[in-house]
């Protein structure tokens, strides 16, 4: 499909130079791992659970190896010395260690062969019930039809059982996928809290058992209802990969997992960022989890006319990282949003533009498409007005993940009828618009058309010119969402840890594996 | 002056109304959307739609008559009586009056990682057409950004030598952002630097009022730009050197 006669050598050389760019900052990182990426390792090896004093056992494990220097071996080689020492099981040993009995330290640290050896029934364990998990949802995927565009909608009461009423209900009245979106502030906790919860601000914590509760409810309805409900967390912040690997673990469908969004939204730092995206999105390729990409955010920032190119330059950015991680198209939702403000001429066609070009050139990622959020106002007639014009954008242009927006949007939290009436309104522009998309044609030298080719010419220059000079150099200058970055600066430097030459992580070691 | 809605008719008192309630789209689900209209005061209520939005819930869309008349005459609006200004304005009486740069240090604070509302008001570009405080030429305006501790930004703000405090608040559910900002007038006072800066709340769920309540010198909701905040800001720091 080539609606728009773009320049495919222009998309090509955009390809390369984010292939390039990825390269160059995986080169960089290789040498570190971190906090969050060790405690991942714990909790595949099936450690959970808390202390008296409600840290998380992976925490405490491996916030003691870092106090003790020796976190640069990585994880694995202190569990396994641990084990080895003991000769206790895995589960014997954490019950002592959880009540001071034993220490994680000071133990013998074996070699390569014979911690893979020790650990092996551990991850094989989690391993194999995140291929169950992946086999699952591939019956419920052949079992039902999957709808090209899938509706989008976001619980967020706090309570995981408040929540499972909400979703209930909105997948009764049509919609696909869920989201639970979290707890505001949690992207900053330096650990994942644990158990089921019933308090939350703005959200709901992402907990292993929360995503364990709400899958089972979907579960049911989507063998009431005949239609598999497909659920959403948020792999961002300073735990991406233990949320990746709680979502494998609990067959979660999607993941919100963007390579930058925390470095230029949450100020969290870049390398940690970029090493900890890494890891959590081999975990998705492996558990066939679909990501998706915040670009819609610098439209929320940054003005939605002249800073499109930013938004296709980073999708590429974030294929390139992607791929390097082993996932395939068809799991990279790449974002972008509707946020330009309506009372601009054209804006529609703009918005057009932008959506068409993003599928064309993208044509088998589940591209997700966000709704209008900056020019909402309180006056939610228009607000409905203006998720109509979304809503028809999104379904011109065949977007796959589409999340609806909130005629409340800017007021509260989603009503119950809310949602009802945006997935109401949101099947009745599919209903009327069913088969325009292949109708219509654009003016080869028309608005749309043209505009579809700036925005790509502006992407080929901003692309090349992060080349040049290397991408953490980019987000220091502020080129996404006009925010600055030190590379250095912002949240979790501190839980970087260069490998020593005898680092071992023995899931990264079979994740890289069995993905190539 | 008495007044009530008007729907088409002076006084005919009509409103609109819509919700959802636990209980199945049928018969009696009607009539307890119409007992809660009558509860609620409404004068011959009328449920003009109802549907089933799934199991167990039922939507209603209703119109009603308000029995009563209110009297305008007698409210009272708190709200701010300092005149807007221009952006050239406002920089002209930075220069005539203060003869210096002033410092406007905001962000978004707490938990909250919006920044949709601290941006509109401070950077560069602003909002609508409205530029922000960014590009007033004597004004300096430092935006820290989003989910900035009270206790940093405290900090921040005496070390850039603040004037004036520009805080931001979008999550309200379950009030968290009253407690959040509660917390920083009382920081702000344990510290001694309340009576040294302006400070002033912005937010979606922001009224003059509710900012004032809560120990603000101006509270700023939707629809007010970055003029409106200077010039408030502004003439109250000339008010206060003169009255000093």
């Amino acid at each position: 499909m080539n609606k728009l006669n773009l320049d495919l050598k222009k998309i090509a050389q955009c390809r390369q130079a984010a292939e390039e760019i990825a390269t160059t900052i995986l080169s960089h990182i290789e040498p570190y791992t971190t906090v969050t990426i060790e405690r991942a390792v714990c909790r595949l090896l099936g450690i959970d659970g808390v202390d008296g004093f409600d840290v998380p056992l992976p925490n405490r494990l491996v916030d003691d190896v870092l106090k003790n220097n020796t976190l640069e071996m990585g994880i694995s080689r202190h569990i396994a010395g641990a084990l080895k020492d003991t000769k206790l099981s895995l589960e014997a040993f954490l019950a002592q260690y959880a009540t001071d009995q034993i220490s994680i330290i000071h133990h013998s640290l074996p070699s390569a062969e014979e911690t893979r050896a020790i650990l092996e029934p551990y991850y094989r364990q989690s391993f194999a019930k995140i291929r169950k998990n992946k086999q699952e949802r591939e019956r419920y995927l052949h079992m039902y039809v999957t709808p090209k565009t899938q509706l989008y909608v976001i619980c967020a009461t706090g309570n995981i059982h408040e929540d499972i009423i909400q979703a209930k209900a909105a997948a009764e009245q049509g919609a696909d996928i869920i989201a639970v979106i979290r707890s505001t502030g949690q992207s900053l906790l330096d650990y994942v809290p644990y158990g089921e919860t019933t308090e939350g601000f703005g959200g709901t914590y992402a907990t292993q058992e929360n995503f364990r509760l709400m899958r089972q409810a979907l579960d049911q309805k989507s063998k009431d209802l005949g239609r598999y409900i497909r659920l959403v967390n948020y792999a961002s912040g300073l735990c991406m990969p233990e949320i990746a690997a709680m979502a494998a673990l609990e067959r979660l469908d999607i993941l919100l997992n963007d390579s930058m969004y925390g470095i230029i939204f949450r100020d969290i730092n870049m390398q940690r960022t970029f090493i900890d995206q890494h890891f959590s999105r081999m975990i998705n390729a492996y558990a066939g989890i679909i990501i998706n990409t915040g670009e819609d955010n610098y439209l929320t920032t940054s003005d939605a006319v002249s800073e499109a190119h930013t938004v296709l330059a980073s999708q590429f950015i974030n294929e390139a990282f992607a791929k390097k991680a082993h996932l395939k198209p068809e799991w990279m939702g790449l974002g972008h949003a509707f946020e330009i403000n309506p009372e601009i001429e054209d804006s529609f066609l703009i918005e057009l533009a932008q959506a068409e070009m993003a599928r064309e050139i993208f044509p088998d990622a589940p591209l997700k498409y966000m709704p209008p959020t900056k020019h909402i106002s309180g006056n939610i007639f228009r607000a409905y007005m203006q998720n109509t014009m979304f809503n028809m954008v999104t379904t011109m242009t065949d977007q796959s993940i589409h999340l609806l927006g909130m005629m409340t949007e800017a007021s509260h939290t989603p009503f119950l009828s809310d949602r009802y009436l945006a997935i109401d309104n949101a099947k009745t522009v599919q209903k009327a618009l069913h088969s325009f998309r292949d109708e219509i044609i654009f003016q080869p030298d028309g608005l749309i058309v043209k505009r579809a080719h700036e925005v790509l010419d502006h992407a080929v220059e901003m692309l090349e010119d992060i080349k040049a000079r290397n991408l953490f150099e980019a987000l220091e200058t502020g080129m996404f969402a006009s925010t600055r970055r030190g590379r250095d600066g912002g949240k979790g430097l501190e839980g970087v840890i260069k490998k020593h030459r005898s680092y071992i992580n023995v899931i990264s070691d079979i994740l890289e594996e069995e993905l190539r | 002056m008495k007044i009530k809605p008007y729907g088409d008719t002076l006084d005919d008192g009509k409103i609109q109304l819509s919700f959802t309630l636990p209980v199945k789209n049928d018969a009696k689900g009607h009539e307890a959307a119409k007992e809660i209209a009558k509860k609620m005061g409404l004068i011959d209520p009328n449920v003009v739609f109802s549907e089933a939005i799934s199991e167990g819930f039922s939507f209603y869309v209703m119109y009603g008559i308000v029995a009563f008349h209110i009297e305008s005459d007698d409210l009272v609006v708190e709200d701010i009586e300092t005149p807007v200004l221009t952006r050239e304005e406002i920089e002209m009486l930075i220069e005539e009056q203060i003869g210096r740069d002033v410092v406007f240090v905001g962000a978004s604070t707490g938990t909250d990682a919006h920044t949709v509302g601290i941006d509109a008001i401070m950077n560069m570009k602003g909002f609508a057409g409205h530029y922000g405080l960014e590009r007033y030429r004597n004004i300096k305006a430092y935006n820290l950004g989003s989910q900035i501790s009270n206790e940093e930004f405290v900090l921040q703000a005496v070390k850039l030598k603040a004037d004036v405090l520009l805080v931001s608040q979008t999550v309200t559910q379950k009030d968290v952002h009253l407690h959040n900002l509660v917390h920083l007038i009382e920081l702000l006072e344990a510290e001694k630097l309340r009576e040294h800066v302006i400070v002033i709340a912005g937010g979606a769920r922001i009224t003059h009022e509710l900012a004032k309540e809560l120990g603000y010198d101006a509270g700023f909701g939707p629809k007010k730009y970055a003029e409106d905040v200077a010039s408030f800001a502004i003439q109250e720091l000339i008010h206060r050197k003169k009255s000093r």
